[in-house]
């Protein structure tokens, strides 16, 4: 009696925690709200199916408890019964599985005029690159990584010399325009993650993954670092802001290439 | 339904009975004892003193997430330590060694009718190098630089550099050491294991009359000789990047400013190693609770398993299956994008022979006479905290569902709930089902029960919100919250609330310690068979069972291992061994 109402309070309770509880996903800040709305799908399908389980069990443990002189029934097999919920179940798993797979294919699916973005990381900072006014980044290696050259731009690439180099600073991108985000590593796995844009994808040494967003919203949004990168690995802060184009091209303007990094004497009388 | 092995045929004998190992000392009986009965109690003892130190370390944790600053002494590096030490020990050293060690050893043979493991020797071998694995990683803690804080996935490259706690120091060295020797103790056990249920088996014990104990623990053994192999190679490799200067899963790297010797390394393919052991062990923990758990709910609620060559068919399916789902861990690690389609597809697949048994289960109950025993209460929080945590394996299976969850608390709470609290919730219930039969005593039922109600609603009050949490977008392996933009001021006492669970149900499992350790004198006399079920374990001439087993002749076995209250019969169960038809053979062929 009492455990078939604890599991009727378990489901009720559960039901009312997801409906009242005051902590829900960051409002979002990109084009994933089919991310989001998958999750909505998901999350009716399956606590639909948790309910049913475990108010069916509150139910048979009220309604079969053992009393005295009671008898089970011997009942092995019910091959009609166990087809339909094979059925049922597949259908279930269908149904979240193909609108997945849809968001998926757009997930991996670039648009064309999406412009480039290099994120690197190393312990324990952000950095990044944006093509210059030829539209390409230059090549990259890490072996070309020094004090002069962090992020390991290939000097003798002529691409490269007009890039954009943001070392150890924000980021600020456009509102409204999509934005494919190329991923690098100079040491470890770090995995490039702003909450508010849903996405993610770690970054490997030695390789370039990649994911894009649409920035929807204009502000400031915290950068987080979601790949296990040492013990730094939960200060590995960073910013990104999303302005209006206005905003953007005035930053962008005050920003240097690599060529302009690599003529240490101009900019010598900083120090 | 056709019956090929009718109630009455039962195969001659046709092979002569090998004499047994007979010790001669004390050492021989209870230390370098090759009888299984006794090395269970060695994996599962050694097991839970690991165990131990594992929720200890769960502890100092939730320490330092629920009050973060208050505890000095809680590092960085000592919190990195904490959660990697904490998770391998759970997933190998306790969970691993305790279905496998520890029930697979106890109950194998008594379940099958055997006298004995077929290779006693290699059997005690196995604990004895388990035990030296446990003790290699335990000497971690006290090594200059201390454990590894890689986290429990190790991946490489941080894992053997500087920036991670033990990456250049003994840390890591001696936990893939330590693996290494595990994965060749498993080994000598795991082939044991196997064989006895393929050969040791006695007479009309076919295959589809095994319990489902068995069946879930043969089918794991199966699983983990295939899977463990992968990481063994990947520790191997891991070792020689670290300590010979190869270059398996390194590339070019500058290291904090300067340019490290390895090169052409794939820190992915150490990934793919990880979790192609990785995957199968969630289901080699996984299917001896299942197994297991059916036995409980059948014996408690007097009825048969419902549809059980169904139940047999869905344990080896989900086995076959769980080799072809491996990168749904990778969902977000840069490997090529169009895996998802593949993996996302065969991980949900999965979710339908996994649906059937839980329904299967719960159809079990319906119509029957269900006591309210421990176990029985143990078994049923199992189905919910299960259902729950695979439910919420829907979402992170689905791989475009998985990119905001994936390395979110999200993905803690799931795998907590379902392969943390839902399989050791049934190794209670469990150790409650079978502790009368391994005392002779049972255990207390008053502090059963506070336990019970403690460990079940406190696990889910712990789990079930941290899921919201991740749903925020909250990182997990995050020593520092503080300064989180995304985290509300609510969110943080929800963390300190669940710290405050976390210890609350940590000390109910002082109590059931305690019982454990108690009940041993003082617990009520049991009788051979208290929960008057079928299987052959309760069936022992002698309680707890002698060496040997079954005194001078084995058991024959007439019938399926569930005939609970069949219609006609006298009492509401026949063991397996009773001949003789009661009305017309209902038992699945």
């Amino acid at each position: 009696m009492a455990v078939a109402l604890v599991l009727v309070l378990v489901v009720v309770g559960s039901v009312l925690f997801h409906f009242l509880s005051p902590w829900w996903w960051t409002p979002i800040a990109s084009n994933w709200d089919y991310i989001d709305n998958t999750i909505i799908i998901t999350f009716w399908i399956t606590g639909v199916v948790f309910a049913a389980v475990v108010l069916f069990m509150a139910y048979c443990i009220f309604r079969f408890r053992h009393r005295e002189g009671s008898q089970a029934a011997y009942e092995p097999e019910n091959k009609r019964l166990e087809s339909w919920l094979t059925i049922v179940t597949a259908l279930g798993v269908t149904a979240l599985l193909v609108p997945g797979l849809f968001v998926w294919n757009r997930f991996v699916s670039v648009p064309g005029d999406a412009t480039v973005v290099e994120v690197i990381g190393q312990q324990w900072q952000w950095s990044f690159r944006l093509p210059g006014k030829d539209g390409k980044l230059g090549t990259s290696d890490t072996r070309d990584v020094s004090a002069e050259n962090p992020l390991g731009v290939m000097p003798k690439d002529p691409n490269g010399q007009d890039d954009v180099v943001v070392e150890a600073a924000d980021l600020h991108l456009p509102v409204g325009k999509p934005v494919k985000m190329l991923l690098r590593s100079i040491d470890v796995l770090h995995d490039f993650y702003v909450p508010e844009f849903r996405a993610k994808m770690d970054m490997i040494p030695g390789s370039v993954t990649y994911f894009w967003f649409t920035p929807t919203k204009t502000g400031t949004f915290q950068v987080l670092c979601a790949e296990l990168c040492g013990q730094g690995h939960p200060m590995m802060h960073g910013v990104v802001m999303v302005d209006s184009q206005e905003d953007y091209l005035a930053w962008l303007g005050q920003q240097q290439t690599f060529a302009q990094l690599s003529a240490p004497q101009q900019t010598g009388s900083a120090e | 339904m056709v019956d090929i092995t009718p109630a009455d045929a039962v195969p001659p004998a046709e092979v002569a009975e090998v004499e047994l190992y007979h010790p001669h000392s004390w050492w021989t009986k209870y230390v370098f004892s090759q009888d299984a009965k006794v090395i269970a109690i060695q994996y599962s003892a050694t097991a839970t003193a690991i165990g131990l130190v594992a929720l200890v370390l769960s502890w100092l944790m939730r320490l330092q997430l629920g009050f973060p600053g208050t505890f000095d002494f809680i590092t960085p590096e000592a919190y990195y330590q904490f959660i990697t030490m904490h998770g391998m020990i759970m997933v190998i050293y306790l969970l691993t060694a305790l279905f496998l060690g520890g029930f697979g050893n106890y109950l194998i043979p008594l379940m099958v009718g055997a006298r004995d493991m077929v290779f006693p020797y290699v059997n005690m071998l196995s604990y004895w190098i388990y035990l030296l694995a446990v003790l290699v990683l335990v000497s971690s803690f006290f090594a200059p630089g201390g454990p590894t804080g890689a986290g429990w996935t190790l991946y490489p490259p941080q894992a053997i550099m500087t920036g991670t706690p033990g990456g250049q120091d003994w840390g890591i060295m001696l936990m893939l050491v330590s693996l290494i020797l595990f994965i060749i103790g498993f080994t000598m056990g795991g082939l044991n294991y196997v064989v006895t249920v393929l050969q040791g088996r006695t007479r009309g014990m076919t295959l589809m009359r095994l319990p489902l104990t068995v069946w879930g623990i043969f089918t794991a053994t199966v699983m983990a000789l295939l899977a463990f192999p992968a990481l063994f190679v990947a520790c191997v490799m891991m070792l020689f990047d670290r300590a010979l200067g190869t270059s398996f899963f390194m590339p070019a790297i500058v290291e904090m400013g300067e340019q490290l010797q390895h090169n052409g390394g794939s820190p992915i393919l150490f990934q793919h190693l990880f979790w192609f052991f990785g995957h199968p062990e969630v289901y080699i923990v996984a299917l001896p609770a299942f197994g297991i758990v059916s036995d409980l709910i059948s014996t408690h609620a007097r009825k048969n398993i419902f549809g059980y060559r169904m139940m047999v068919w869905a344990i080896v399916a989900i086995g076959a299956l769980s080799f072809l789902v491996w990168a749904h861990h990778m969902y977000v690690s840069g490997m090529h994008p169009y895996f998802g389609f593949f993996f996302a597809t065969t991980t949900l697949i999965i979710a339908v022979p996994t649906a059937i048994k839980v329904y299967n289960w719960v159809l079990t109950l319906w119509r029957g006479d269900i006591h309210l025993t421990i176990p029985m209460l143990f078994a049923l929080a199992f189905i919910v905290t299960f259902v729950n945590g695979g439910l919420t394996g829907l979402f992170l299976g689905n791989v475009v569902v998985d990119v905001p969850l994936s390395d979110t608390m999200f993905v803690v709470a799931h795998f907590h709930m379902v392969m943390g609290v839902a399989p050791i919730i049934v190794i209670f219930g469990a150790i409650y089902h079978w502790y009368p039969k391994v005392t002779g005593r049972m255990l207390n039922e008053t502090l059963g029960r506070f336990h019970f109600w403690v460990t079940f609603l406190g696990a889910y009050l712990i789990f079930f919100p941290m899921h919201y949490l991740g749903l925020m977008g909250v990182p997990r392996r995050y020593n520092e919250l503080t300064d989180m933009a995304i985290m509300t001021e609510s969110a943080h006492h929800l963390n300190s609330f669940i710290s405050i669970m976390a210890f609350i149900v940590g000390f109910a499992q002082m109590v059931f310690l305690f019982n454990l350790i108690w009940s041993i004198r003082h617990g009520r006399e049991a009788g051979g068979n208290p929960w008057r079920a079928t299987t052959l374990e309760w069936q022992t001439p002698e309680t707890p069972p002698a060496h040997g087993n079954f005194g001078k002749e084995l058991p024959i076995v007439y019938r399926w291992a569930y005939d609970y209250s069949v219609p006609g019969a006298k009492e509401d169960f026949i063991p397996q061994n009773v001949p003789g038809s009661f009305g017309p053979s209902r038992e699945p062929a």
